[in-house]
Protein backbone atom coordinates (compact mmCIF):
# COMPACT_ATOMS: atom_id res chain seq x y z
CA UNK A 1 0.00 0.00 0.00
CA UNK A 2 1.53 3.35 -1.00
CA UNK A 3 1.47 6.10 1.24
CA UNK A 4 1.31 9.62 -0.33
CA UNK A 5 2.73 12.77 2.22
CA UNK A 6 1.59 16.42 0.93
CA UNK A 7 3.46 19.00 2.32
CA UNK A 8 1.77 22.48 2.63
CA UNK A 9 2.56 26.10 3.23
CA UNK A 10 0.17 27.16 5.46
CA UNK A 11 -0.02 30.70 4.22
CA UNK A 12 -2.04 28.50 1.60
CA UNK A 13 -4.62 27.50 4.24
CA UNK A 14 -7.32 29.37 5.94
CA UNK A 15 -10.41 29.08 7.51
CA UNK A 16 -12.36 30.36 4.27
CA UNK A 17 -11.14 27.20 2.50
CA UNK A 18 -8.18 25.93 0.92
CA UNK A 19 -6.26 27.14 -2.13
CA UNK A 20 -7.55 25.26 -4.94
CA UNK A 21 -3.88 24.52 -6.08
CA UNK A 22 -3.80 22.41 -2.56
CA UNK A 23 -7.16 21.04 -3.14
CA UNK A 24 -5.72 19.71 -6.40
CA UNK A 25 -2.93 17.71 -4.63
CA UNK A 26 -4.93 16.40 -1.81
CA UNK A 27 -7.56 14.94 -4.73
CA UNK A 28 -4.55 13.09 -6.38
CA UNK A 29 -2.97 11.63 -2.69
CA UNK A 30 -6.30 10.79 -2.07
CA UNK A 31 -7.07 8.51 -5.79
CA UNK A 32 -3.67 6.94 -5.29
CA UNK A 33 -3.62 5.99 -1.65
CA UNK A 34 -7.50 5.32 -0.14
CA UNK A 35 -6.91 5.33 3.26
CA UNK A 36 -3.10 7.08 3.87
CA UNK A 37 -2.96 10.47 3.01
CA UNK A 38 -0.37 12.46 5.21
CA UNK A 39 -0.28 16.03 5.10
CA UNK A 40 2.50 17.77 6.64
CA UNK A 41 1.38 21.55 7.29
CA UNK A 42 4.64 24.27 7.91
CA UNK A 43 2.45 25.73 10.83
CA UNK A 44 -0.01 24.71 13.15
CA UNK A 45 -3.54 24.66 11.96
CA UNK A 46 -6.94 25.16 13.90
CA UNK A 47 -10.04 22.76 13.97
CA UNK A 48 -11.61 24.31 10.85
CA UNK A 49 -8.37 24.01 8.70
CA UNK A 50 -7.85 20.00 9.88
CA UNK A 51 -11.38 19.78 9.22
CA UNK A 52 -10.97 21.16 5.87
CA UNK A 53 -7.94 19.14 4.56
CA UNK A 54 -10.31 15.75 6.11
CA UNK A 55 -12.97 16.38 3.84
CA UNK A 56 -10.39 16.18 1.17
CA UNK A 57 -8.88 13.19 2.35
CA UNK A 58 -6.38 14.00 4.73
CA UNK A 59 -6.09 10.95 7.54
CA UNK A 60 -3.34 12.89 9.44
CA UNK A 61 -2.11 15.96 9.48
CA UNK A 62 1.41 16.76 11.07
CA UNK A 63 2.67 19.88 12.04
CA UNK A 64 6.25 20.75 13.39
CA UNK A 65 6.43 21.22 16.78
CA UNK A 66 8.68 24.89 16.33
CA UNK A 67 8.66 27.51 13.94
CA UNK A 68 10.40 26.11 10.96
CA UNK A 69 9.06 29.33 8.98
CA UNK A 70 11.18 32.02 9.56
CA UNK A 71 14.19 29.97 8.04
CA UNK A 72 14.15 30.35 3.94
CA UNK A 73 13.70 26.51 2.95
CA UNK A 74 15.38 24.65 5.06
CA UNK A 75 13.31 24.93 8.12
CA UNK A 76 10.52 23.61 6.51
CA UNK A 77 12.59 21.03 4.50
CA UNK A 78 13.73 19.59 7.28
CA UNK A 79 10.18 19.02 8.64
CA UNK A 80 9.09 17.43 5.76
CA UNK A 81 12.10 15.28 5.63
CA UNK A 82 10.52 14.38 9.08
CA UNK A 83 6.87 13.80 8.13
CA UNK A 84 8.72 12.15 5.11
CA UNK A 85 10.22 9.31 7.47
CA UNK A 86 6.92 9.29 9.62
CA UNK A 87 4.52 8.20 7.40
CA UNK A 88 6.40 6.45 5.33
CA UNK A 89 5.68 8.03 1.79
CA UNK A 90 6.80 6.91 -1.07
CA UNK A 91 5.80 9.88 -2.75
CA UNK A 92 5.41 13.63 -1.50
CA UNK A 93 3.61 15.95 -3.25
CA UNK A 94 3.81 19.67 -3.46
CA UNK A 95 2.32 22.68 -4.64
CA UNK A 96 4.36 24.68 -7.86
CA UNK A 97 4.59 27.81 -6.07
CA UNK A 98 8.45 29.26 -5.86
CA UNK A 99 9.02 28.58 -2.44
CA UNK A 100 7.63 24.90 -2.30
CA UNK A 101 9.77 23.84 -4.95
CA UNK A 102 12.73 24.91 -3.26
CA UNK A 103 11.39 22.70 -0.14
CA UNK A 104 11.18 19.91 -3.06
CA UNK A 105 14.16 20.57 -4.11
CA UNK A 106 16.56 20.05 -0.63
CA UNK A 107 13.96 17.01 0.12
CA UNK A 108 15.29 15.22 -2.89
CA UNK A 109 18.77 15.81 -1.45
CA UNK A 110 17.60 15.21 2.29
CA UNK A 111 15.66 11.32 0.82
CA UNK A 112 17.68 10.80 -1.88
CA UNK A 113 14.88 11.05 -3.69
CA UNK A 114 14.55 12.15 -7.68
CA UNK A 115 12.61 15.33 -8.39
CA UNK A 116 9.97 16.09 -10.85
CA UNK A 117 9.07 19.71 -10.91
CA UNK A 118 5.93 21.61 -13.26
CA UNK A 119 4.07 17.92 -13.70
CA UNK A 120 0.58 17.95 -14.95
CA UNK A 121 -0.19 14.09 -14.73
CA UNK A 122 0.84 11.40 -12.28
CA UNK A 123 0.92 7.91 -13.67
CA UNK A 124 2.55 4.82 -11.77
CA UNK A 125 6.39 5.89 -11.45
CA UNK A 126 5.93 8.00 -14.43
CA UNK A 127 5.07 11.59 -14.35
CA UNK A 128 4.01 14.27 -17.42
CA UNK A 129 4.91 17.32 -17.63
CA UNK A 130 5.85 19.58 -20.55
CA UNK A 131 9.00 21.47 -21.31
CA UNK A 132 11.14 23.87 -23.51
CA UNK A 133 8.42 26.00 -23.15
CA UNK A 134 5.63 24.30 -23.84
CA UNK A 135 7.09 23.11 -26.82
CA UNK A 136 7.31 19.39 -25.89
CA UNK A 137 5.08 17.01 -23.70
CA UNK A 138 7.80 14.61 -21.53
CA UNK A 139 7.12 11.72 -19.06
CA UNK A 140 9.48 11.45 -16.69
CA UNK A 141 10.81 8.43 -14.19
CA UNK A 142 11.53 8.63 -10.59
CA UNK A 143 14.46 5.76 -10.59
CA UNK A 144 14.64 6.14 -6.71
CA UNK A 145 12.17 4.26 -3.83
CA UNK A 146 10.80 7.67 -3.11
CA UNK A 147 10.25 10.86 -5.27
CA UNK A 148 8.94 14.15 -4.89
CA UNK A 149 6.69 16.01 -6.99
CA UNK A 150 5.58 19.41 -7.47
CA UNK A 151 2.24 19.87 -9.64
CA UNK A 152 1.23 22.69 -11.43
CA UNK A 153 -2.29 23.77 -10.81
CA UNK A 154 -5.40 23.00 -13.32
CA UNK A 155 -4.06 19.32 -13.36
CA UNK A 156 -6.86 17.89 -11.85
CA UNK A 157 -10.82 19.07 -10.68
CA UNK A 158 -10.42 19.15 -6.94
CA UNK A 159 -13.04 16.21 -5.54
CA UNK A 160 -13.86 16.15 -1.38
CA UNK A 161 -13.04 12.39 -0.78
CA UNK A 162 -13.13 12.23 2.71
CA UNK A 163 -15.62 12.90 6.30
CA UNK A 164 -13.30 15.81 7.67
CA UNK A 165 -12.15 13.39 10.52
CA UNK A 166 -8.05 14.52 10.09
CA UNK A 167 -5.93 13.49 13.47
CA UNK A 168 -3.38 16.43 14.10
CA UNK A 169 -0.34 14.93 15.53
CA UNK A 170 3.10 17.43 16.64
CA UNK A 171 6.19 16.45 14.55
CA UNK A 172 9.61 17.29 16.48
CA UNK A 173 11.80 19.15 14.08
CA UNK A 174 15.72 17.80 13.28
CA UNK A 175 18.20 20.20 13.60
CA UNK A 176 17.47 23.01 10.63
CA UNK A 177 21.20 23.57 9.82
CA UNK A 178 22.58 26.81 8.51
CA UNK A 179 19.90 29.13 7.53
CA UNK A 180 18.73 32.35 6.29
CA UNK A 181 16.30 33.81 8.90
CA UNK A 182 13.13 36.06 7.85
CA UNK A 183 13.66 39.21 9.07
CA UNK A 184 10.90 40.84 7.91
CA UNK A 185 8.20 40.71 5.53
CA UNK A 186 5.40 43.80 3.96
CA UNK A 187 1.68 41.80 2.66
CA UNK A 188 1.08 42.57 -0.77
CA UNK A 189 -2.66 43.93 -1.49
CA UNK A 190 -4.44 41.18 -2.42
CA UNK A 191 -6.72 41.88 -5.94
CA UNK A 192 -10.03 40.08 -4.78
CA UNK A 193 -9.63 38.25 -8.38
CA UNK A 194 -8.85 34.69 -8.95
CA UNK A 195 -5.01 33.31 -8.44
CA UNK A 196 -3.14 34.18 -11.87
CA UNK A 197 -1.47 30.94 -11.45
CA UNK A 198 -4.79 28.74 -11.59
CA UNK A 199 -7.22 30.80 -13.23
CA UNK A 200 -9.51 29.49 -16.17
CA UNK A 201 -9.60 33.06 -17.89
CA UNK A 202 -6.60 35.60 -17.88
CA UNK A 203 -6.56 39.18 -19.42
CA UNK A 204 -2.84 40.17 -19.69
CA UNK A 205 -1.99 43.80 -20.74
CA UNK A 206 1.21 44.66 -21.75
CA UNK A 207 3.02 48.50 -23.05
CA UNK A 208 0.43 48.67 -25.06
CA UNK A 209 -1.15 50.10 -22.24
CA UNK A 210 0.59 53.07 -21.41
CA UNK A 211 0.28 52.92 -17.71
CA UNK A 212 -3.38 52.35 -17.43
CA UNK A 213 -4.27 48.77 -16.23
CA UNK A 214 -8.14 50.33 -16.22
CA UNK A 215 -9.15 48.51 -19.33
CA UNK A 216 -7.84 45.14 -18.73
CA UNK A 217 -9.48 44.86 -15.56
CA UNK A 218 -12.35 46.13 -16.85
CA UNK A 219 -12.35 42.95 -19.18
CA UNK A 220 -10.94 40.66 -16.51
CA UNK A 221 -14.22 41.93 -14.27
CA UNK A 222 -16.90 40.95 -16.89
CA UNK A 223 -15.42 37.87 -17.31
CA UNK A 224 -14.44 36.61 -13.79
CA UNK A 225 -10.95 36.42 -15.15
CA UNK A 226 -7.63 36.74 -13.96
CA UNK A 227 -5.56 39.75 -14.56
CA UNK A 228 -1.88 39.51 -15.82
CA UNK A 229 0.92 41.14 -17.46
CA UNK A 230 3.94 41.46 -19.55
CA UNK A 231 7.53 42.30 -18.18
CA UNK A 232 7.33 45.66 -20.09
CA UNK A 233 4.08 46.38 -18.13
CA UNK A 234 5.85 45.06 -14.96
CA UNK A 235 9.11 46.90 -15.22
CA UNK A 236 7.48 50.18 -15.75
CA UNK A 237 5.93 49.48 -12.97
CA UNK A 238 2.50 50.01 -13.80
CA UNK A 239 1.75 46.53 -11.66
CA UNK A 240 3.25 44.46 -9.55
CA UNK A 241 5.97 41.83 -10.18
CA UNK A 242 3.94 38.90 -9.21
CA UNK A 243 1.20 39.65 -12.36
CA UNK A 244 3.81 38.93 -14.93
CA UNK A 245 3.32 35.72 -17.13
CA UNK A 246 6.43 34.15 -19.09
CA UNK A 247 9.87 32.88 -18.50
CA UNK A 248 10.49 34.56 -15.78
CA UNK A 249 6.97 34.99 -14.32
CA UNK A 250 4.11 32.23 -14.01
CA UNK A 251 3.32 30.12 -16.75
CA UNK A 252 -0.24 29.72 -17.39
CA UNK A 253 -2.96 27.55 -18.92
CA UNK A 254 -5.73 28.46 -19.14
CA UNK A 255 -8.99 28.00 -21.14
CA UNK A 256 -8.92 31.47 -22.22
CA UNK A 257 -5.99 34.51 -22.74
CA UNK A 258 -6.50 37.74 -23.82
CA UNK A 259 -3.36 39.84 -24.62
CA UNK A 260 -3.76 43.23 -25.13
CA UNK A 261 -0.86 45.43 -26.04
CA UNK A 262 1.16 42.60 -25.91
CA UNK A 263 3.44 41.98 -29.03
CA UNK A 264 4.43 37.93 -28.15
CA UNK A 265 8.02 38.23 -27.23
CA UNK A 266 9.61 34.63 -27.18
CA UNK A 267 10.07 35.06 -23.10
CA UNK A 268 6.21 35.76 -22.93
CA UNK A 269 4.48 33.06 -25.26
CA UNK A 270 6.59 30.74 -23.06
CA UNK A 271 4.36 31.69 -20.22
CA UNK A 272 1.05 31.54 -21.98
CA UNK A 273 1.12 28.98 -25.26
CA UNK A 274 0.00 26.21 -23.93
CA UNK A 275 -3.75 28.14 -22.97
CA UNK A 276 -6.57 26.40 -25.00
CA UNK A 277 -7.94 29.61 -26.79
CA UNK A 278 -5.52 32.80 -27.01
CA UNK A 279 -6.89 36.61 -28.07
CA UNK A 280 -4.77 38.79 -29.11
CA UNK A 281 -5.71 43.04 -29.46
CA UNK A 282 -2.87 44.89 -31.13
CA UNK A 283 -2.83 48.29 -33.21
CA UNK A 284 0.21 46.50 -35.16
CA UNK A 285 -1.27 44.12 -38.11
CA UNK A 286 2.69 42.07 -37.78
CA UNK A 287 2.81 41.73 -34.25
CA UNK A 288 3.84 37.63 -33.64
CA UNK A 289 1.45 37.32 -31.08
CA UNK A 290 -0.92 36.87 -34.14
CA UNK A 291 0.92 34.01 -34.83
CA UNK A 292 -0.48 31.55 -32.29
CA UNK A 293 -3.54 33.94 -31.52
CA UNK A 294 -7.23 31.72 -32.50
CA UNK A 295 -8.53 35.55 -33.04
CA UNK A 296 -6.65 38.36 -33.65
CA UNK A 297 -7.91 41.98 -34.06
CA UNK A 298 -6.14 44.74 -35.34
CA UNK A 299 -7.21 47.44 -33.58
CA UNK A 300 -6.74 50.54 -30.43
CA UNK A 301 -6.81 48.60 -27.38
CA UNK A 302 -8.48 51.72 -25.55
CA UNK A 303 -11.35 51.14 -27.97
CA UNK A 304 -11.51 47.31 -28.22
CA UNK A 305 -11.41 46.48 -24.65
CA UNK A 306 -13.88 48.54 -22.62
CA UNK A 307 -16.26 48.14 -25.75
CA UNK A 308 -15.85 44.29 -25.09
CA UNK A 309 -16.45 44.65 -21.31
CA UNK A 310 -19.73 46.72 -21.94
CA UNK A 311 -21.21 43.72 -24.46
CA UNK A 312 -19.65 40.93 -22.22
CA UNK A 313 -21.68 42.57 -19.43
CA UNK A 314 -24.60 43.08 -20.63
CA UNK A 315 -24.95 39.90 -22.41
CA UNK A 316 -24.44 37.95 -18.61
CA UNK A 317 -26.99 40.26 -17.27
CA UNK B 1 31.60 49.64 3.51
CA UNK B 2 34.20 48.73 5.40
CA UNK B 3 32.85 45.23 6.98
CA UNK B 4 32.69 42.49 3.88
CA UNK B 5 35.28 39.80 4.64
CA UNK B 6 39.16 41.57 3.50
CA UNK B 7 39.29 39.19 0.42
CA UNK B 8 35.90 39.23 -1.36
CA UNK B 9 35.77 35.84 -2.93
CA UNK B 10 32.27 35.14 -5.13
CA UNK B 11 31.69 31.99 -7.20
CA UNK B 12 28.91 32.52 -10.00
CA UNK B 13 27.88 29.67 -11.61
CA UNK B 14 26.59 29.73 -15.23
CA UNK B 15 25.12 27.53 -17.69
CA UNK B 16 25.75 27.35 -21.77
CA UNK B 17 22.33 26.77 -22.88
CA UNK B 18 20.56 26.56 -26.18
CA UNK B 19 19.36 30.05 -27.85
CA UNK B 20 15.38 30.30 -27.10
CA UNK B 21 14.94 33.09 -29.58
CA UNK B 22 15.65 29.70 -32.19
CA UNK B 23 13.16 26.37 -31.96
CA UNK B 24 14.86 23.93 -29.51
CA UNK B 25 14.61 20.44 -29.85
CA UNK B 26 14.64 16.84 -28.12
CA UNK B 27 16.39 14.08 -29.95
CA UNK B 28 17.54 10.40 -29.66
CA UNK B 29 15.82 7.78 -28.20
CA UNK B 30 16.59 8.98 -23.89
CA UNK B 31 14.96 12.16 -25.18
CA UNK B 32 18.35 14.57 -24.56
CA UNK B 33 18.44 18.68 -25.67
CA UNK B 34 19.77 19.38 -29.05
CA UNK B 35 22.63 22.02 -27.74
CA UNK B 36 24.08 23.50 -30.79
CA UNK B 37 23.16 27.46 -31.35
CA UNK B 38 24.14 27.91 -27.37
CA UNK B 39 24.68 30.85 -25.53
CA UNK B 40 25.50 32.27 -22.23
CA UNK B 41 21.79 31.66 -20.22
CA UNK B 42 20.58 35.20 -20.39
CA UNK B 43 19.12 34.45 -16.82
CA UNK B 44 22.90 33.57 -15.55
CA UNK B 45 24.34 37.31 -16.53
CA UNK B 46 22.35 38.56 -13.77
CA UNK B 47 23.74 36.63 -11.83
CA UNK B 48 27.43 37.84 -13.25
CA UNK B 49 26.08 41.30 -12.50
CA UNK B 50 24.93 40.77 -8.92
CA UNK B 51 28.57 39.60 -8.32
CA UNK B 52 30.41 42.36 -10.23
CA UNK B 53 28.27 45.43 -8.44
CA UNK B 54 29.05 43.44 -4.54
CA UNK B 55 33.00 43.50 -5.34
CA UNK B 56 32.25 46.85 -6.74
CA UNK B 57 30.39 48.53 -3.18
CA UNK B 58 33.92 47.49 -1.53
CA UNK B 59 36.21 48.25 -3.69
CA UNK B 60 36.57 45.81 -6.89
CA UNK B 61 39.18 43.98 -8.08
CA UNK B 62 41.73 46.77 -7.19
CA UNK B 63 40.33 45.65 -3.24
CA UNK B 64 41.80 42.36 -4.14
CA UNK B 65 38.42 40.75 -4.16
CA UNK B 66 37.65 38.05 -6.72
CA UNK B 67 34.64 37.01 -9.13
CA UNK B 68 35.28 33.18 -10.23
CA UNK B 69 32.93 31.72 -13.03
CA UNK B 70 32.36 28.38 -12.80
CA UNK B 71 30.90 26.72 -15.91
CA UNK B 72 29.85 22.67 -15.87
CA UNK B 73 29.18 21.27 -19.90
CA UNK B 74 31.45 19.99 -23.12
CA UNK B 75 33.59 22.36 -24.76
CA UNK B 76 31.99 25.05 -26.28
CA UNK B 77 30.61 26.35 -22.73
CA UNK B 78 34.13 28.07 -22.21
CA UNK B 79 32.26 30.50 -24.85
CA UNK B 80 30.00 31.07 -21.76
CA UNK B 81 32.80 31.94 -19.31
CA UNK B 82 34.76 34.14 -21.85
CA UNK B 83 31.60 36.29 -22.02
CA UNK B 84 31.63 36.11 -18.62
CA UNK B 85 35.16 37.32 -17.99
CA UNK B 86 34.63 40.40 -20.56
CA UNK B 87 32.11 41.32 -18.63
CA UNK B 88 34.69 41.68 -15.66
CA UNK B 89 34.33 38.50 -14.07
CA UNK B 90 38.43 37.38 -13.10
CA UNK B 91 39.30 34.03 -13.47
CA UNK B 92 36.89 30.75 -15.45
CA UNK B 93 36.44 27.07 -14.02
CA UNK B 94 35.40 24.74 -16.73
CA UNK B 95 34.11 21.35 -15.34
CA UNK B 96 34.25 19.16 -18.76
CA UNK B 97 33.32 15.55 -19.20
CA UNK B 98 31.49 13.36 -21.29
CA UNK B 99 30.56 11.09 -17.94
CA UNK B 100 28.22 14.75 -17.54
CA UNK B 101 25.79 14.82 -19.88
CA UNK B 102 22.36 13.63 -19.42
CA UNK B 103 22.43 14.96 -15.47
CA UNK B 104 19.60 15.53 -14.03
CA UNK B 105 19.37 18.41 -10.80
CA UNK B 106 20.63 15.94 -8.51
CA UNK B 107 23.68 14.70 -10.33
CA UNK B 108 24.00 18.31 -11.37
CA UNK B 109 24.27 19.51 -7.73
CA UNK B 110 26.50 16.67 -6.60
CA UNK B 111 29.23 18.03 -8.78
CA UNK B 112 28.85 21.51 -8.56
CA UNK B 113 28.81 21.19 -5.03
CA UNK B 114 32.30 18.81 -5.32
CA UNK B 115 34.03 21.40 -7.45
CA UNK B 116 32.93 24.35 -5.17
CA UNK B 117 34.29 22.02 -2.23
CA UNK B 118 37.39 21.34 -4.43
CA UNK B 119 38.23 25.08 -4.90
CA UNK B 120 37.21 26.28 -1.07
CA UNK B 121 37.19 29.37 0.47
CA UNK B 122 33.84 31.12 -1.74
CA UNK B 123 32.18 33.89 0.62
CA UNK B 124 29.52 33.70 -1.48
CA UNK B 125 28.25 31.12 -4.76
CA UNK B 126 26.01 32.97 -6.89
CA UNK B 127 23.71 31.87 -9.30
CA UNK B 128 20.73 32.73 -11.98
CA UNK B 129 16.85 32.10 -10.49
CA UNK B 130 16.94 29.33 -13.03
CA UNK B 131 18.57 27.54 -15.94
CA UNK B 132 16.44 28.64 -19.27
CA UNK B 133 16.79 25.06 -20.38
CA UNK B 134 15.34 22.71 -18.31
CA UNK B 135 13.89 25.41 -16.05
CA UNK B 136 13.86 23.55 -12.90
CA UNK B 137 15.34 25.48 -10.54
CA UNK B 138 16.19 23.40 -8.52
CA UNK B 139 19.66 23.35 -8.47
CA UNK B 140 20.71 26.92 -5.87
CA UNK B 141 18.67 24.67 -3.17
CA UNK B 142 20.34 21.55 -3.25
CA UNK B 143 23.83 23.25 -3.91
CA UNK B 144 22.77 24.61 0.23
CA UNK B 145 21.83 21.11 0.99
CA UNK B 146 24.43 19.96 0.23
CA UNK B 147 26.79 22.07 1.05
CA UNK B 148 25.42 22.47 4.43
CA UNK B 149 24.92 26.45 3.42
CA UNK B 150 22.40 29.55 4.02
CA UNK B 151 20.54 29.71 0.72
CA UNK B 152 19.14 33.57 0.39
CA UNK B 153 17.82 32.16 -3.60
CA UNK B 154 15.13 34.44 -5.90
CA UNK B 155 16.65 37.82 -4.56
CA UNK B 156 15.96 41.18 -6.51
CA UNK B 157 18.02 43.17 -3.90
CA UNK B 158 21.56 41.98 -2.38
CA UNK B 159 24.28 44.07 0.12
CA UNK B 160 26.21 42.82 2.63
CA UNK B 161 25.93 44.24 6.27
CA UNK B 162 28.07 43.17 9.43
CA UNK B 163 29.88 40.06 7.54
CA UNK B 164 26.34 38.70 6.52
CA UNK B 165 24.03 39.28 3.05
CA UNK B 166 20.79 40.84 3.30
CA UNK B 167 18.82 40.52 0.57
CA UNK B 168 15.23 41.39 -0.69
CA UNK B 169 12.83 38.42 -2.32
CA UNK B 170 9.80 39.12 -3.84
CA UNK B 171 6.93 36.56 -3.66
CA UNK B 172 3.55 36.11 -5.13
CA UNK B 173 1.63 37.30 -1.46
CA UNK B 174 4.62 38.80 0.45
CA UNK B 175 8.06 40.61 0.20
CA UNK B 176 10.25 39.63 2.20
CA UNK B 177 13.77 40.65 3.89
CA UNK B 178 16.18 37.55 4.43
CA UNK B 179 19.85 37.54 6.04
CA UNK B 180 22.25 35.22 6.43
CA UNK B 181 26.18 34.62 7.92
CA UNK B 182 28.49 34.06 4.95
CA UNK B 183 29.20 31.78 3.45
CA UNK B 184 25.99 31.47 1.22
CA UNK B 185 24.35 30.15 -1.79
CA UNK B 186 22.50 33.41 -3.52
CA UNK B 187 20.17 32.60 -6.43
CA UNK B 188 18.78 35.86 -8.59
CA UNK B 189 16.42 37.15 -10.50
CA UNK B 190 15.82 39.24 -13.75
CA UNK B 191 14.51 41.94 -11.05
CA UNK B 192 18.13 42.25 -10.08
CA UNK B 193 19.94 45.40 -12.42
CA UNK B 194 20.25 44.86 -15.77
CA UNK B 195 23.29 43.01 -16.76
CA UNK B 196 26.10 45.04 -18.29
CA UNK B 197 27.36 44.90 -21.96
CA UNK B 198 31.39 43.77 -22.10
CA UNK B 199 33.02 46.98 -23.97
CA UNK B 200 35.96 47.06 -25.75
CA UNK B 201 38.49 47.57 -22.78
CA UNK B 202 36.79 44.24 -20.63
CA UNK B 203 36.99 42.38 -24.16
CA UNK B 204 40.84 42.83 -24.79
CA UNK B 205 41.19 42.73 -20.89
CA UNK B 206 39.29 39.23 -21.19
CA UNK B 207 42.61 37.93 -23.01
CA UNK B 208 44.81 37.79 -20.16
CA UNK B 209 42.50 35.63 -18.05
CA UNK B 210 42.62 32.28 -17.59
CA UNK B 211 40.34 29.54 -17.59
CA UNK B 212 41.27 26.37 -15.85
CA UNK B 213 39.97 23.27 -16.58
CA UNK B 214 38.65 20.59 -14.01
CA UNK B 215 37.41 16.83 -14.47
CA UNK B 216 35.44 14.10 -12.66
CA UNK B 217 38.55 13.00 -11.19
CA UNK B 218 39.81 16.24 -10.13
CA UNK B 219 36.69 16.00 -7.65
CA UNK B 220 37.10 12.40 -7.02
CA UNK B 221 34.26 11.71 -8.64
CA UNK B 222 33.34 8.31 -10.46
CA UNK B 223 31.22 8.35 -14.02
CA UNK B 224 28.86 6.63 -12.29
CA UNK B 225 27.97 9.28 -10.09
CA UNK B 226 27.19 11.78 -12.51
CA UNK B 227 25.33 11.82 -16.07
CA UNK B 228 22.29 9.33 -16.84
CA UNK B 229 23.55 6.73 -14.58
CA UNK B 230 23.89 8.73 -11.46
CA UNK B 231 20.66 10.64 -12.20
CA UNK B 232 17.33 10.23 -10.10
CA UNK B 233 15.12 11.24 -12.67
CA UNK B 234 15.09 9.76 -16.70
CA UNK B 235 13.07 11.13 -19.25
CA UNK B 236 10.98 8.11 -20.73
CA UNK B 237 9.63 9.54 -23.84
CA UNK B 238 8.76 13.52 -25.65
CA UNK B 239 6.51 14.62 -27.82
CA UNK B 240 6.26 17.76 -29.73
CA UNK B 241 3.20 19.72 -29.34
CA UNK B 242 1.77 20.52 -32.42
CA UNK B 243 2.73 24.35 -32.85
CA UNK B 244 0.09 26.84 -32.71
CA UNK B 245 -1.11 28.17 -35.63
CA UNK B 246 -2.52 31.77 -36.64
CA UNK B 247 -6.60 31.56 -36.70
CA UNK B 248 -8.92 34.26 -37.79
CA UNK B 249 -7.72 38.21 -37.90
CA UNK B 250 -9.53 40.76 -38.42
CA UNK B 251 -9.53 44.79 -38.06
CA UNK B 252 -11.37 47.15 -36.36
CA UNK B 253 -13.95 48.53 -37.45
CA UNK B 254 -15.46 49.81 -34.56
CA UNK B 255 -17.69 46.85 -33.21
CA UNK B 256 -14.96 44.58 -32.28
CA UNK B 257 -15.33 44.37 -28.85
CA UNK B 258 -18.91 42.89 -30.06
CA UNK B 259 -17.05 40.58 -32.30
CA UNK B 260 -14.78 39.69 -29.36
CA UNK B 261 -17.75 38.80 -27.23
CA UNK B 262 -19.45 36.68 -30.34
CA UNK B 263 -16.20 34.57 -31.04
CA UNK B 264 -16.32 34.00 -27.05
CA UNK B 265 -20.27 32.80 -27.09
CA UNK B 266 -19.43 30.85 -29.69
CA UNK B 267 -16.53 28.89 -27.83
CA UNK B 268 -18.57 28.81 -25.01
CA UNK B 269 -16.36 31.09 -23.03
CA UNK B 270 -18.88 34.10 -21.66
C1 LIG C 1 15.87 37.15 -19.41
C2 LIG C 1 14.56 37.72 -19.88
C3 LIG C 1 13.38 37.25 -19.32
C4 LIG C 1 12.15 37.76 -19.73
N1 LIG C 1 11.01 37.26 -19.16
C5 LIG C 1 9.81 37.75 -19.59
C6 LIG C 1 8.59 37.24 -19.04
O1 LIG C 1 8.58 36.38 -18.18
N2 LIG C 1 7.43 37.76 -19.49
C7 LIG C 1 7.37 38.75 -20.46
O2 LIG C 1 6.27 39.18 -20.82
N3 LIG C 1 8.51 39.23 -21.00
C8 LIG C 1 9.71 38.77 -20.57
N4 LIG C 1 10.85 39.31 -21.09
C9 LIG C 1 10.74 40.52 -21.94
C10 LIG C 1 10.37 40.25 -23.38
O3 LIG C 1 11.55 39.99 -24.11
C11 LIG C 1 9.66 41.50 -23.97
O4 LIG C 1 10.49 42.62 -23.82
C12 LIG C 1 8.32 41.82 -23.32
O5 LIG C 1 7.52 40.67 -23.24
C13 LIG C 1 7.62 42.88 -24.13
O6 LIG C 1 6.43 43.27 -23.49
P1 LIG C 1 5.24 43.88 -24.33
O7 LIG C 1 4.78 42.90 -25.32
O8 LIG C 1 4.23 44.40 -23.35
O9 LIG C 1 5.91 45.18 -24.98
P2 LIG C 1 6.29 45.47 -26.49
O10 LIG C 1 7.09 44.39 -27.09
O11 LIG C 1 6.79 46.85 -26.51
O12 LIG C 1 4.87 45.42 -27.20
C14 LIG C 1 3.86 46.36 -26.97
C15 LIG C 1 2.78 46.08 -28.01
O13 LIG C 1 1.68 46.93 -27.75
C16 LIG C 1 1.13 47.32 -28.99
N5 LIG C 1 0.35 48.54 -28.77
C17 LIG C 1 0.80 49.78 -28.46
N6 LIG C 1 -0.22 50.63 -28.30
C18 LIG C 1 -1.36 49.93 -28.52
C19 LIG C 1 -2.74 50.26 -28.52
N7 LIG C 1 -3.20 51.47 -28.21
N8 LIG C 1 -3.64 49.27 -28.80
C20 LIG C 1 -3.22 48.01 -29.09
N9 LIG C 1 -1.93 47.67 -29.12
C21 LIG C 1 -1.00 48.61 -28.82
C22 LIG C 1 2.32 47.50 -29.90
O14 LIG C 1 1.93 47.36 -31.25
C23 LIG C 1 3.24 46.37 -29.43
O15 LIG C 1 3.07 45.20 -30.22
C24 LIG C 1 12.10 38.78 -20.71
C25 LIG C 1 13.28 39.26 -21.28
C26 LIG C 1 14.50 38.72 -20.88
C27 LIG C 1 15.76 39.25 -21.51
Amino acid sequence: MSTTLVYLDARSLSAEGIGKAERELLTIAAARSAGSVVVAVSSPVDDDVAAGLGRFGATTVLVPSSDVTASLAAGPAAFAAAAAAESGADLVLLTNAGDSKEVAARLGIKLSAGVVTDVVAVAGDEYTKSVLAGTYTTRIRVKTATAVVTMKANSVEPAAAGDGAAEVRRLDVPEIGPSATVERTEAKPASGRPELADARVVVSGGRGLEGDFGPVEALADSLGAAVGASRAATDAGWIEHSYQVGQTGKTVSPQLYIAAGISGAVQHKAGMQTAQTIVAINSDPDAPIFEIADLGIVGDLTEILPQAAEEIKRRKA
Amino acid sequence: MSDAPAQLKVLVLVKYVPDAQFDRHLTGQTPRLDRSDSILSELDEYAVEAALQLIEAHGGTKAGHEVTVLTMGPDAASNAVKKTLQMGATRGLHLNDDALAGSDAAATSLALAEAIRHEGGFDLVITGMASTDAETSLVPSQLAERLGLPQVTLVSELSLEGGDVVARRDGDTETQYVRAPLPAIVSVTDQFEEPRYPNFKGIIGAKKKKTAPLSLADLGLGADAVGTDGSWTEVVSSEARPARTAGTVITDSGDAGVKLADFLADRKLL
